[in-house]
């Protein structure tokens, strides 16, 4: 293999395993509550920005980066409980608009409490890269794979083993009957905004040291997280982190092979032809629509 | 006569022509006319817009790409290639309706959250388009625009444009209520109402999706391109995804499925950002908070909300007086 | 010569065959009925007759026209009208809107004369008022011409689907469960409607749960199981069939005590 081609496909999966953090933000949402979270981005952001102001007023950064996660979630759970919830009913287009509007909202604020500048971290374990293949790999990346890693565990432990994770997937199957068999609905549409957001804000920390954190970074992470989600199958767990991945690869080979310019299109342009031939995603199940 | 005046067709034409007509009188400077012009300007776009999400009951979230792409297509081809600019935006309306045509049949065979991710995936992709091919756009900087003129007489000045403006708002309103009146216009409605009853009673209602959109496509580039010759120079900020969700806002927010709902939503929440520049810094705070407020507080919109008081209260006077 | 004729029609949802190597024949100017317990396929049927379902296999015939694999909209267009069990109803127009949709798929407008809105467009929109007020008079809902969908009663509504569906002039008008929820007097009118129609020369196609309304109404009666044709003929005959009363029922020699 090429050093070159290593060399993308590592940083390919890198920043792919933060698209599936928050793809899987938007996921358990989604799947809650049928509500596409187009405020998701602004926890990432908060999560960066946070940890970044925190450790600057000597905090130390594990301090920092729990401080920013509960942050982060306390965002969610206000979101979910006075934006979501009053409007449970409202037509798709409304709810598009409220958490639109709460992620300018929350951009608003993140202008206000910071500043406008971009900001980063010091990596974790230095910034030695470890050679591979001839390709140079930054010790944050493994951080952030690790960490992914470990997330992507510990959330199928928590949906396949725990009761409140199985309540939670009964919910997005059914919700009227998991009504019935006692399950606490709002509840679970609380805490699947909870940990959307702490997984958001886990993303924004990890990545900052590579690519810096700002008041608007969260827009274009969201967007591409969200077409992240859409690839692999909107509302599918392994989905959304598999769309994550090939997204992040595919960005940094088109990036590198066709055109630098044009980074940024590669993930829509592959969310568009997801939805024109397989809308319900790569792993998505094939929807029977009954009358 | 009070039932002529009534109809939305003819007496509320007369009102909108009206309050066109007097609101110069309001507007003392150059600086309000151009607020009022902008405020025409997205009453074009939502008008058509309006079509699509509220009769129809469609949504894009990518509408601010037709926008930019009548107005850079106007502004390309009668700068780089010297047309004639009636002539520069006939011919982009007619390749903005092209492309709507050609994605639309794609597009709207996706529903709900599906069909807002493709149109907001769409207009994404032309606004990235529109900011890297700086030899043609100008990139992140923009490119000026030649004015408009017509018959070899220029049109310059805040009142010609107003008038401009204000006259083709009209004749948009007048286009679009003759519409809904019409057969086809109940075929779209009938499609928002229920898709498979419409289908069963002989509508095709894939067709009729693309028609609406190419509608809304059209409204939405002939204002770009108006807009493009009237602040003479044009930048990729006007198609971004935030401007696609102001305009589906200013939609939602006079009231889905009501023509005069789609122009006070766009008077309003033009003017609101230029209030707000009062608060400085906590403009976008208060413009987000405001977008959420009223869709939780307003779901059906302020025109239709406001009709509902209205009714209410008719209702009760006449329970009153007890008359059924 | 028949007006509608499936040929081993089949439906299949993964696995599950809904419908299963079904024909018959149905004769221009009868009453026919589908009848069957829960689950037999008769709305998948129905689904399939009218288009919103593309059959696994076989073949549907509208007199010599080959329908099968058309669109739904072709298929009204053809002739092919029907009402829904849950009502599909326009709440978002008035009542005589709903009614003038049904004219739509006869009558198109060009975009440009939508748009102007010609005097002879119009005049159109006036002869398409007064006709669809004539239907509703002829559903029995008159005293509702000025409604808003919205403000009808369920009963008025399950008439006014049935007045679209007319205003499609149709050749073939399938209702699905037209007498469901309602009360007994409500359902009497019904009965009286489908005679007023079958009288008029309509074909009418009626999947019902309500015994009453089919043997007071049907010309010819088909009862499914399963998805399988299980008997066939007049209302008579398929009550006293062992087989259906099986079906429903259950095998009289089962006790249980």
């Amino acid at each position: 293999m090429s050093a070159q081609l290593a060399q993308y496909l590592l940083s390919g999966i890198t920043i792919g395993a933060i698209y599936a953090l928050v793809a899987l933000g938007f996921s358990i949402i989604f799947n809650a509550s049928h509500v596409i979270n187009f405020a998701q981005g602004e926890f990432v952001m908060i999560g960066g920005m946070t940890t970044v102001s925190l450790t600057g007023t000597g905090l130390p950064l594990p301090a920092a980066m729990i401080a920013a996660v509960l942050l982060a979630a306390l965002a969610g759970l206000a979101l979910e409980k006075f934006a979501v919830e009053p409007a449970r009913s409202a037509p798709v287009v409304t709810l598009i608009i409220i958490t639109i509007g709460a992620s300018i909202l929350l951009r608003g604020l993140a202008t206000l409490v910071w500043d406008k500048k971009l900001h980063t971290l010091a990596p974790f374990s230095g910034s030695t890269p470890i050679e591979i293949a001839g390709a140079a790999l930054l010790p944050q990346s493994l951080w952030v794979l690790g960490v992914t890693l470990a997330i992507v565990l510990a959330l199928s432990w928590f949906f396949g083993r725990t009761l409140l994770g199985k309540a939670m997937l009964a919910t997005s199957n059914q919700r009227v009957a998991a009504q019935l068999v006692g399950i606490n609905v709002r509840r679970v549409l609380l805490v699947s905004f909870g940990l959307s957001a702490a997984l958001g804000a886990i993303a924004g920390i990890l990545i900052t040291p590579i690519t810096l954190t700002s008041w608007d970074v969260g827009i274009m992470l969201g967007l591409k997280g969200f077409a992240a989600a859409v690839l692999g199958g909107l509302g599918s767990g392994p989905g959304a982190v598999l769309g994550g991945l090939v997204l992040g690869i595919a960005e940094t080979l088109s990036a590198g092979y066709l055109s630098s310019a044009y980074k940024d299109v590669i993930a829509f342009v592959l969310m568009l032809a997801v939805l024109f031939f397989r809308p319900t995603g790569i792993l998505g199940s094939r929807s029977a629509e009954r009358v | 006569m009070i039932s002529w005046l009534a109809s939305p067709r003819t007496g509320g034409l007369l009102a909108l022509f009206a309050v066109i007509a007097a609101l110069p009188l309001a507007l003392s400077n150059n600086y309000f006319y151009e607020v009022a012009i902008l405020v025409g300007v997205n009453a074009i776009v939502c008008v058509g817009l309006n079509l699509l999400i509220g009769y129809a009951g469609q949504i894009s979230l990518g509408h601010a790409g037709f926008f930019g792409l009548g107005a850079y297509g106007s502004a390309i081809l009668s700068a780089r290639f010297d047309w004639p600019p009636l002539a520069a935006l006939v011919a982009a309306t007619i390749g903005v309706a092209a492309l709507a045509y050609l994605i639309g049949r794609p597009i709207l065979r996706l529903r709900g959250h599906y069909l807002a991710m493709a149109t907001l995936g769409m207009g994404v992709i032309v606004s990235i388009v529109a900011a890297t091919e700086d030899g043609w756009t100008g990139g992140p900087d923009g490119m000026p625009v030649r004015p408009l003129s017509l018959f070899g007489a220029t049109l310059t000045g805040e009142g010609a444009w107003y008038c401009v403006v204000g006259a083709l708002l009209v004749a948009a309103v007048w286009l679009s209520l003759n519409l809904i009146e019409s057969p086809t216009g109940r075929a779209l409605r009938a499609l928002s109402g229920s898709e498979v009853a419409a289908e069963v009673s002989g509508i095709d209602s894939a067709r009729h999706k693309v028609l609406v959109f190419v509608i809304s496509a059209v409204y939405a580039s002939v204002a770009g391109s108006l807009f493009a010759h009237y602040s003479g120079f044009i930048t990729p900020s006007k198609l971004t995804f935030f401007h696609s969700i102001e305009l589906v806002t200013m939609v939602v927010f006079g009231g889905m499925a009501s023509t005069y709902g789609a122009v006070v939503g766009a008077a309003v929440l033009t003017t609101l950002p230029q209030l707000l520049t009062v608060f400085k810094d906590y403009e976008m705070v208060v413009f987000g908070a405001v977008m959420m407020g009223t869709m939780i507080f307003m779901p059906k919109g302020l025109v239709p909300s406001l009709g509902g008081l209205v009714e209410t209260a008719a209702g009760t006077a006449r329970a009153r007086r007890g008359v059924r | 010569m028949s007006l509608l004729r499936t040929e081993a029609v089949s439906k299949e949802f993964g696995g599950v065959c809904a419908v299963d190597n079904l024909s018959f024949t149905i004769s221009p100017g009868m009453v026919y009925s589908i009848i069957g317990p829960n689950g037999a396929g008769k709305t998948t049927l129905l689904n399939l007759l009218t288009g919103i379902y593309v059959p696994s296999g076989g073949r549907i015939f509208l007199e010599d026209s080959d329908l099968t694999g058309w669109a739904p909209h072709e298929f009204a267009q053809a002739g092919v009208a029907r009402t829904f069990q849950n009502l599909q109803v326009f709440f978002n127009m008035s009542a005589l809107e709903n009614v003038m949709v049904g004219r739509y798929g006869r009558e198109r407008c060009s975009l440009a004369t939508a748009l102007l809105r010609t005097p002879a467009l119009a005049r159109a929109e006036r002869a398409g008022r007064e006709e669809a007020a004539e239907l509703m008079r002829f559903v029995g809902l008159a005293e509702w011409l000025d409604a808003r969908a919205e403000a009808m009663p369920y009963g008025a509504l399950k008439r006014l689907e049935i007045a679209r569906a007319l205003a499609t002039q149709p050749r073939l008008l399938l209702l699905d469960e037209p007498a469901a929820g309602l009360n007994p007097a409500e359902m009497r009118e019904i009965g009286q409607l489908i005679g007023k129609l079958a009288s008029r020369g309509h074909t009418a196609v009626l999947v019902e749960h309500n015994m009453r309304l089919v043997m007071g109404v049907s010309d010819h009666v088909l009862v499914l199981d399963y998805g399988r044709k299980l008997a066939e003929g007049t209302a008579d005959e398929v009550r006293r069939d062992p087989r259906v009363i099986e079906a429903y029922l259950g095998r009289a020699t089962k006790t249980v005590h």
